[in-house]
């Protein structure tokens, strides 16, 4: 019986029946991002993240590599005004002016929560305030969160943070109170250029769908085990 | 058997314990669709989450009254920029707020308008200037008509 | 604004929502379990091995270890944003998270503690309520007293041969089923770093066993050295009497400590050497197969952190105090300073784990600087600062001085 028990808790997840006709998933493409930040503004208006706090569901970073191959990389207050100078932001008050002629490669990748299958930060908590949906959408129940952060620690990819105002886990969530009436995330409504898309995986007419399945997409850090559903065209190996 | 009365005693802790907790457990608290891994939680959040506030209302609520000014973007460079990434979300406008933001300042142009000439991105494609050189300190909306998005005025 | 900003700088190139969340009190919070659990250990190589030359110690290790428990929970409570939602830990427990074992962990460890000391104590809270009951004119305090010791006997009175042999026999299960429910009390604490694999620093089976190994030094050294210095008190009231008898008090004190203190360090070197070891086989496997983590630390390690853990960690609180307890011709003077950095040591290892772990960036090319707040400006600083660490570092002795009015193990002999 015990290890029957144990069996039921620890089943991997497929085993478990998924009910719903929905999956969402994300596309980002690496060549549109024009760096406006617009998307970093609408999140947090839309979810209500204090503007000027620095913490984001959202981000967007931005990479210029040299003709010596150095890789220079920043998110300046997570690009909420986005980038509006070449100076690349190194921390403690230092920048780093590269000139056109010696960039040869540069780029911008929006980044945003994965709601990866197999949620590491899911796993940590110890009371089931964050949790998986059946459409694959990760959320956390603020009134039930304790704020031990062991999920912020879990994350592979810095997404989650403390919320400033209602001091509990925060993370993206799609905007699923827009996705789930049909509306697109305030991120996909405010990108001019369609680098961010939503889809349904489980859907063959959508046209996310089509591009994952057909096209050759990467997945960020997929060393981590997580089954990440955040969809890049044009990934290359210098992003972090 | 003395020996056995602190077991007694913690017994007793254990049994208070499991019955506070029959009382405290919120009802739709369990194992839901994702199993218990990655779906244990309190059912009743989900709707919480579908009920959250939508502050973006898109461009088909702005046309609905602003349809010249819709009208003169969507026929400029500047007609993939929804309204609402200038102006602020539109909550419930004209009821509250009264009236969207006019925000003048140039950073919001600088966004899109520094020239940061990336070979891997579409921003090298955008025409821009080097904001140090090219009217420092001055608003951009003073030459330039975002509805229209052309040479200046 | 961003609370955790105030101790964190960042450099170079880091996500936007890195700060250093675990702070000061996670630092605190392994290194109390960690003397928990060592201090039970210490008690029940007496109780459960009946290694004679501990059998002093023993006693006061296991009301210190209570002590210690009790305040164990606390340093989470100061960490926690949502502290007064502390027990959901116990209402809806999610067990894929090491962290919900805690609530299972501490209640059960503290119910074998609570139990071997009720049992360690009987005799002496029945002869007490026994003195007291026959008192007629009993005074607040010790109604107070007469009330509480009567309570805790539990309406076992019978301190007959034949019913404290039974206790005795209690005493050694409990103290043999302790030891692995210690063990894991703080073996569940490195879990919850080892299996983090988003932190590269963390993730490493090895972890609980370190931990482990790290808290049983803790736990001996500090009770050794409280030990130390309660003899030393002890020995202060009898020699200011300065007569014959006292003089043999002495020596009798003097003897008794050295072959309990002689026999304590010996424990003590071995897990000193047993922890070492672990720490230093990680450090050499993550540097020969050099995986893709292994640029961003070793700056960290041999970078901003040396300091950190080659001299106040490995070559202050592990090689000098080493030299000190091996040199020959062992002297109390001697081991009070070694003592102390055996306890520096074990919590340098805390701090480079929990902090160390969280000075570089997910990306692995930025780094996070923390700066603990000395000074507190608001709650939150002190809770997360310097304050709040001390307000833990010293609770145990007060709540020790409290239970030893219940469990006095600085005056009379124990039944055993």
């Amino acid at each position: 019986m015990l290890v029957n028990g144990l069996d039921i808790i620890f089943q991997p997840p497929d085993v478990h029946a998924r009910t719903s006709p929905r999956r969402f998933v994300f596309l980002v493409d690496i060549y549109k991002c024009i760096g406006c930040g617009f998307c970093v503004k609408a999140c947090k208006l839309e979810n209500e993240i204090p503007f000027d706090a620095g913490v984001s569901r959202t981000w967007v970073e931005r990479y210029v590599v040299n003709g010596e191959g150095e890789v220079f990389a920043d998110t300046p207050k997570e690009a909420r005004y986005g980038f509006t100078t070449g100076r690349i932001d190194l921390g403690r008050g230092k920048f780093k002016d590269i000139p056109q002629e010696k960039t040869k490669k540069a780029f911008f990748v929006p980044k945003l929560c994965n709601q990866c299958e197999k949620p590491s930060c899911v796993q940590v908590c110890p009371v089931g305030a964050t949790y998986q949906n059946a459409d694959g959408v990760v959320l956390i129940d603020r009134k039930w969160c304790i704020g031990c952060g062991y999920c912020i620690m879990a994350c592979p990819y810095g997404m989650r943070f403390f919320h400033p105002v209602h001091r509990v886990a925060d993370k993206c969530n799609f905007c699923y109170h827009r996705i789930n009436q049909g509306l697109r995330p305030a991120c996909v409504q405010a990108c001019p250029t369609g680098a961010r898309l939503i889809g349904n995986i489980k859907d063959p007419g959508d046209p996310v769908e089509k591009i994952i399945r057909t096209q050759q997409v990467a997945v960020h850090k997929p060393e981590y085990g997580t089954n990440p559903q955040v969809y890049y065209v044009g990934l290359g190996e210098e992003v972090r | 058997m003395h020996i056995l009365r602190p077991l007694f005693v913690v017994l007793a802790i254990a049994a208070i314990i499991l019955i506070a907790r029959s009382i405290w457990i919120p009802s739709d608290f369990g194992i839901h669709e994702r199993g218990y891994t990655y779906g244990w939680y309190r059912q009743s959040n989900i709707e919480e989450w579908k009920n959250f506030t939508v502050k973006y209302q898109g461009r088909e609520f702005c046309v609905t009254c602003h349809a010249e000014q819709v009208q003169k973007l969507t026929s400029s460079k500047h007609k993939n920029i929804e309204c609402e990434n200038c102006h602020g979300p539109a909550l419930s406008h004209p009821a509250d707020p009264l009236k969207l933001v006019l925000d003048r300042n140039r950073e919001l142009c600088l966004r899109c308008h520094t020239n940061l000439f990336y070979p891997n991105s579409q921003r090298s494609q955008i025409k821009g200037i080097n904001p140090d050189q090219h009217n420092p300190g001055l608003e951009c909306v003073l030459c330039h008509n975002p509805h229209e998005a052309s040479k200046p005025r | 604004m961003v609370l955790e900003s105030l101790w964190t700088v960042k450099e170079f190139f880091v996500y936007p929502n890195e700060y250093i969340y675990w702070a000061i009190q996670i630092v605190m919070y392994p290194f109390m379990t960690g003397l928990v659990a060592g201090a039970f250990v210490l008690s029940s190589l007496y109780h459960l091995f009946g290694i004679k030359p501990l059998k002093e110690i023993a006693r006061f290790a296991l009301v210190f270890s209570f002590a210690l428990l009790m305040v164990a929970p606390l340093p989470l409570l100061l960490h926690l944003a949502q502290p007064q939602r502390s027990l959901y830990v116990g209402l809806t427990p999610h067990f894929t998270s090491a962290i919900a074992a805690f609530g299972v962990v501490l209640f059960v460890y503290g119910s074998v503690v609570a139990a071997e000391l009720w049992f360690l104590f009987r005799k002496h809270l029945v002869e007490v309520s026994i003195e007291l009951k026959s008192k007629t004119n009993k005074s607040l305090a010790e109604k107070i007293k007469y009330m509480v010791h009567t309570i805790l006997t539990l309406g076992a009175m019978d301190v007959s041969d034949a019913s404290l042999k039974l206790d005795a026999k209690a005493i050694k299960v409990l103290a043999g089923v302790g030891v692995p429910i210690a063990c894991f009390l703080h073996g569940y604490a490195g879990f919850i770093f080892g299996s983090v694999k988003a932190n590269a620093l963390w993730m490493t089976p090895l972890m609980p066993v370190i931990f482990i190994m790290s808290a049983i030094v803790s736990g001996v050294a500090l009770c050794m050295l409280i030990y130390i210095i309660i003899m030393g008190m002890k020995k202060f009231i009898v020699s200011r009497k300065n007569d014959s008898a006292a003089l043999s008090t002495l020596k009798e004190i003097n003897s008794e400590e050295i072959s309990t203190v002689q026999t304590s360090v010996k424990y003590l070197i071995f897990f000193m050497i047993f922890s070492i070891s672990l720490e230093l086989l990680d450090l050499v496997f993550r540097g020969y197969t050099a995986v893709k983590s292994w640029d961003i630390l070793r700056n960290v390690i041999y970078g901003t952190d040396f300091i950190n853990i080659f001299l106040l960690q490995y070559l202050m609180g592990n090689l000098v105090p080493f030299i000190l307890l091996l040199l020959p011709g062992l002297k109390i003077r001697r081991l009070i300073p070694a003592l102390l950095l055996v306890l520096f040591g074990v919590f340098m290892m805390r701090w480079n784990v929990v902090i160390g772990g969280q000075s570089f960036s997910l990306t692995f090319s930025g780094y996070m600087d923390y700066q603990l707040p000395i000074i507190p400006h608001g709650l939150e600083t002190f809770k997360e600062g310097l304050g709040g660490a001390l307000l833990i570092a010293v609770l145990p002795f007060i709540l020790f001085w409290i239970l030893n009015k219940i469990f006095p193990v600085l005056q009379t002999k124990g039944p055993d």
